[in-house]
């Protein structure tokens, strides 16, 4: 074991405010939606609105961070080790076997990690943010002069960020749930405040590809 | 160092985040609404004293002279009063499904009194015009227009009851004549305020209570408020009136609007403004009309005929509105009413004499609108209920006679005989009577555009957007957030969640309970042997 400064500063910053903001967003976008009645309708819709910017400046960043870093290169995909991956959560921990993946400052994700976080960017953040944008900005004709978006009904935009707003709220549950799965249950989430973890030894590698328990 | 600077940036986050989310736009100094208010508040001051023109300094022997009196200074006015809806009862326009086509009070009917047509001795009380006893009047003869009506500024005319549209014979002419001016709220008033046989019976939105009221019943004609006359808003240049009213007129023309004064983009709140491509103004800040005095909701004139002892009567409800009259029927009021909503674009069509009824209820008049139309907006409308009589054979409404002097004369209110009354009254508008009549339920919509409220009891966004039972529960044809949802994905997507949620709970206690088993974790139980060997 060695202690490795895994999460850097920014990752941390945008993880969690990230992470808070979709959560607000789900409280007032779900009354919004008429599902509970928390804040009142007014105030749920101008705070949805208002954070949702805030989610689209984070992401901006968060973009431009992943590539000036390139950290984006962490997300792609892998089949190596995916089965292994899907194994160990499903029946592979209950025996006590160990993480069929090692990881590293360099490589901070297992397959599994990849393939979702991936879907997670490239799918579910831009229909919900996508749909979300053309929801503010959409209404018919308009004297105003003001811009007019109505090629796309309301009634399907709102489906679109509605099924993508559940699709996150199971996200965060089992994402959640997961980080509990490091050497401790709270490694990870530590790990995710502090940016500081302790990894496997780099000589312990050999259990990464077998897979299989010691 | 970093730590630093980066903890200051999360502070001024915070500290933005808190600023925008707890400001209101009360804050904001309503500039462009204070301008208004000045604008208004200054009453224009007529620059002539009618008491002091010499062609006023006399005895008029009748109306007919006072109106020679107004021509002989005022030219061409009459000229233009002729050429009025007020004056002709009936307006030449474009009507979606007719072509052109001329309506008004000489051809439509509405649910109330039904129709002024045979009944003109007693309805030509509010036409702008002397003489008017019956379908034989001269709409050429300059003399016979009443100035007086409209301009009159001492509160001393009135027209007089079943007198054609002649004042009361106790109205000094001269003193009249000699205080015209600008028309005030009483001027409109005395027709619009008690249409229908009463105040407020048909509006809803337009009652005496206006001519004296505070700022919660009317912000623009309050007393204690910007104390604004109807022709204010209602302008008319040349003595065309700018406004309409959907139970006569039928085109989007020359309508008196709130953005004339206000703006298309009133609020500081971008999103309110951006309502108003769908959503008119009264919907929101009319949250409630009849504020002051009930207004009439139904009238079934099926029941009416009803005697005592071979005499009509009345009988009245504990708010001293009428429920029952023998000469009317039975009707039902209401106080402080949230209006329907409907889609309107501004055009209309009416019952017209002699067209064929096609399904019930009778839409006496109908708002045309919807969604898809970029013109139409969601408006507020009181909508009348009643039923009428209509023939049964040639499936067309009856316009019955129901006014007369005197018994005997066919009249229903003197005679009541629905038969004879009905064929006196097609007769006299040219339409066949078969002979057999029956009653069929009717709705009426009247757009409601005064009373409105002060902003702060303006209709909230919950209103509407909630799912129970809000304001435009019934209005189709458009997705409303926070009342529309697609059923099948919120299962979905509910049944998911607590899935997910589920799943893990379930992978959580396995672990929990493995861990234990293998004793992962340190049990702490209290061994009782090893604790105290010494006792055994």
């Amino acid at each position: 074991m060695r202690r490795v400064y895994v999460y850097k500063g920014f990752e941390r910053f945008w993880h969690w405010s990230q992470a808070s903001l979709i959560i607000f967003l789900a409280l007032t976008g779900f009354e919004v939606h008429g599902t509970f009645d928390i804040l009142g309708f007014e105030y749920a819709a101008r705070y949805h609105r208002v954070a949702s910017w805030m989610l689209i400046g984070l992401i901006v960043f968060a973009i431009f961070w992943h590539f000036v870093t390139g950290e984006w290169k962490q997300y792609i995909p892998t089949t190596k080790n995916l089965m292994d991956q899907i194994r160990f959560y499903s029946y592979g921990m209950f025996k006590g076997e160990k993480h069929p993946t090692n990881k590293t400052e360099v490589k901070k994700l297992n397959p599994l990690q990849r393939l979702v976080y991936l879907g997670f960017k490239l799918v579910l953040i831009p229909v919900t943010v996508i749909s979300g944008i053309l929801y503010m900005f959409h209404k018919t004709i308009d004297r105003n002069d003001i811009v007019v978006i109505n090629e796309f009904s309301l009634e399907s935009l709102a489906f679109w960020h509605t099924l993508g707003a559940f699709l996150l709220m199971i996200f965060l549950v089992i994402h959640v749930y997961m980080t509990t799965t490091g050497h401790t249950p709270t490694s990870n989430i530590q790990a995710m405040i502090t940016g500081y973890e302790d990894l496997e030894d780099e000589e312990d590698k050999t259990t990464e590809k077998s897979g299989t328990p010691e | 160092m970093k730590r630093a600077i980066i903890s200051i940036i999360l502070l001024s986050v915070f500290v933005l985040v808190l600023i925008n989310i707890f400001t209101t736009e009360d804050e904001y100094y309503n500039l462009k609404l204070e301008k208004l208010k000045q604008e208004y508040a200054i009453k224009p001051v007529p620059s002539v004293d009618h008491s002091k023109l010499p062609a006023l300094q006399k005895e008029f022997a009748t109306p007919q002279d006072v109106t020679e009196a107004c021509i002989g200074c005022h030219t061409e006015r009459h000229k233009e009063i002729m050429n009025s809806a007020h004056w002709n009862w009936e307006r030449v326009s474009y009507i979606e499904g007719r072509g052109v086509a001329a309506a008004g009070k000489k051809n439509v009917l509405n649910n109330f009194c039904l129709g002024a047509q045979s009944n003109e001795l007693s309805c030509a009380k509010c036409h702008i015009g002397y003489g008017m006893t019956n379908d034989h009047y001269d709409f050429a003869n300059a003399r016979n227009v009443d100035c007086m009506v409209c301009h009159d500024n001492s509160e001393e005319y009135r027209k007089g009851s079943s007198m054609a549209g002649y004042p009361d014979r106790s109205v000094n002419l001269t003193k009249v004549a000699q205080s015209v001016g600008a028309p005030g709220r009483i001027n409109c008033g005395s027709c619009h305020f008690y249409s229908g046989g009463g105040n407020n019976v048909k509006h809803g939105d337009l009652e005496e209570a206006q001519l004296s009221s505070d700022r919660d019943l009317d912000v623009h004609m309050a007393s204690n408020g910007m104390n604004m006359s109807c022709v204010e808003c209602h302008t008319a240049e040349n003595h065309q009136i700018k406004g309409r009213l959907y139970s006569v007129s039928s085109t989007n023309t020359n309508r008196a609007t709130c953005e004339q004064c206000h703006s298309g983009t009133p609020h500081f709140d971008d999103i309110l403004n951006r309502h108003g491509a769908k959503v008119s103004c009264q919907a929101c800040h009319i949250p409630v009309y009849a504020k002051a005095n009930a207004t009439k909701m139904s009238w079934h004139w099926s029941d009416a005929g009803k005697l005592r002892d071979g005499q009509p009567y009345q009988e009245f409800n504990a708010d001293s509105t009428q429920e029952y009259q023998s000469i009317k029927g039975t009707f039902t009021w209401a106080k402080n009413v949230k209006p329907d909503y409907v889609w309107f674009n501004g055009t209309a069509d009416h019952y017209l004499l002699g067209d064929t009824i096609k399904s019930a209820p009778v839409q006496m008049n109908t708002l045309y609108g919807s969604h898809d139309d970029p013109e139409s907006k969601i408006v507020p409308v009181k909508i009348h209920r009643g039923d009428q009589i209509y023939d049964t054979k040639y499936k067309t409404m009856i316009q019955p006679k129901v006014f007369a002097l005197e018994k005997g004369d066919s009249a229903f209110w003197m005679d009541f005989n629905w038969e004879t009354a009905a064929a006196a009254g097609m007769k006299a508008v040219g339409l066949p009577f078969s002979g057999e009549y029956d009653f069929v339920e009717t709705e009426m919509y009247w757009p409601i555009n005064h009373m409105v409220a002060p902003k702060d009891q303006a209709v909230g966004c919950a209103e509407c957007h909630t799912r129970d039972n809000g304001r435009l529960a019934n209005l189709a044809g458009f997705y409303l957030p926070g009342r529309d949802y697609n059923k099948g994905l919120d299962w979905f997507g509910i049944l998911a969640f607590f899935g997910a949620l589920g799943g893990v709970i379930i992978h959580a206690v396995i672990r929990i309970i493995i861990s234990i088993r293998k004793k992962d974790y340190e049990m702490d139980v209290i061994d009782f042997e090893k604790n105290h060997p010494d006792l055994n």
